[in-house]
């Protein structure tokens, strides 16, 4: 019974997002001078890049003298979690971008979701992802807050906020392996989060920045349709529940700069003492 | 697991620092022979590029910069600038890229603009992907000479 609203709550909230979404949607006026694809989607934190994993890329399709917004969510499911977010990315000519999500994670066997909220800034540093010998490469942070610390706080974490930073850079080569276009990325990130933020930040085994490195390899088949693999190397903070690095497999529809849908497979080890989690992903998101 | 993953992760590394290294056209030597084929030949390129000029004129992002060109020379010029970047058997004969934009303030977005008048023109002639990624890896680096810094 208990379960049945759970699921039925969740399905609530992706509805709910997905009409949000068709609100914003109506909304006109739209940046569209970048070049199809290389605004990305915007992963669970919200940030430009894909379902896991921020890439150098700013989100919408602002050009360099637009101002560009995306709006965002997603649902994944898991064995004994769902994961759900809804969020933004606000892009100033595509030198900063500001986003903004909400994470609700839920917990199959309890009745209680942890929410956590992202408050994040990317600046493009330098180096175009399409046109430059050098990959793009941007700056970005993510502040992080939890609503819900309970459950975090039963576990051992320290705290319940956070920020990490990150360097990430990205490169595209049009004429990549097979003729098609190939993009790269790679980042580091500087954190304290447990299991990026949903099981707070700090534990009682340490309470120390740890630097940890993500990745991505993506390929389009044509302008619409990109599929790839992202890794997320995770540290441990908490000696009562270990975490593992993230992995997800993901193929993005493009139809258009206004609109894509991604679905993905994601491999995310432990979590909170349930071993070998996996589920499956899917993302909207609008962009104008 | 964890440990083969970090492998994974780092072997990504030099893959990438390599990729950075190599510009697109020494990915594939010896593809663009065939290019010109894939293109249509001249014939093919001439068609595209007529639908090309045709977008630049339609989008606003790019007409006013057009309105006022020599059409004719336009379109012989890019004919004769793909063709030759293709390995046809034509030379461009005109200016650098650098000359022709001096002094015109171009931005990124207006040359987004171009790139996407090029491949809808390819689209629209059924040229494959493959092919239309070669010809834009071979103009992507005309970037910096164009759009205003």
């Amino acid at each position: 019974m208990e379960n049945q609203k759970k699921a039925a709550r969740h399905k609530y909230r992706f509805i709910n997002g997905v009409h949000a979404l068709m609100i914003f949607f109506s909304a006109s006026s739209y940046a569209n001078d970048k070049l199809i694809g290389t605004a990305a989607v915007n992963q669970i934190e919200g940030s430009a890049g894909g379902g896991l994993v921020p890439w150098a890329v700013l989100s919408g399709y602002a050009s360099d003298d637009e101002w560009g917004t995306s709006v965002f969510t997603s649902d994944s499911k898991f064995d004994d979690y769902s994961l759900n977010t809804i969020g933004f990315a606000v892009n100033y000519h595509d030198r900063l971008e500001l986003s903004y999500s909400r994470m609700t994670f839920g917990i199959n066997a309890g009745a209680k979701d942890i929410r956590v909220n992202v408050a994040g800034a990317k600046v493009r540093l330098f180096g175009d992802v399409v046109f430059t010998d050098i990959p793009q490469v941007s700056l970005g942070i993510q502040y992080k807050t939890l609503i819900d610390f309970a459950i975090p706080s039963s576990v051992g974490a320290k705290d319940d906020s956070g920020t990490d930073v990150y360097l990430t850079a990205s490169k595209v080569w049009l004429d990549g392996i097979a003729h098609r276009t190939v993009l790269l990325d790679l980042n580091a990130r500087l954190s304290k989060a447990n299991q990026v933020g949903i099981l707070g930040f700090g534990g009682d085994e340490d309470d120390n920045y740890d630097l940890s490195f993500e990745g991505a390899a993506g390929i389009f088949f044509n302008r619409h349709w990109l599929t790839g693999v992202e890794y997320r190397q995770k540290s441990d903070h908490l000696s009562a529940v270990k975490e593992n690095d993230w992995l997800d497999v993901f193929v993005t529809y493009l139809p258009n700069k206004s609109l894509s849908v991604t679905a993905a497979y994601l491999s995310l080890g432990d979590i909170a003492g349930e071993a070998d989690q996996t589920g499956y992903y899917i993302s909207l998101q609008g962009a104008f | 697991m964890a440990k083969l993953r970090t492998i994974l992760l780092f072997s990504l590394l030099p893959l990438f620092m390599v990729a950075c290294q190599s510009t697109p056209s020494n990915l594939h030597t010896g593809s663009s022979t065939n290019l010109f084929a894939q293109l249509g030949e001249e014939q093919g390129i001439s068609r595209f590029v007529e639908d090309m000029i045709n977008n630049l004129l339609v989008d606003k992002r790019t007409k006013l910069h057009f309105e006022e060109a020599n059409l004719d020379n336009l379109f012989d010029q890019l004919v004769a600038q793909f063709c030759g970047l293709a390995g046809g058997p034509c030379q461009y004969g005109g200016s650098s890229m650098k000359e022709v934009h001096r002094g015109i303030p171009i931005s990124s977005g207006q040359f987004n603009a171009l790139v996407e008048a090029l491949t809808q023109a390819m689209d629209d002639n059924n040229v494959p992907v493959g092919a239309q990624n070669q010809l834009l890896a071979l103009l992507a680096p005309m970037h910096v000479d164009i759009v205003s810094q």
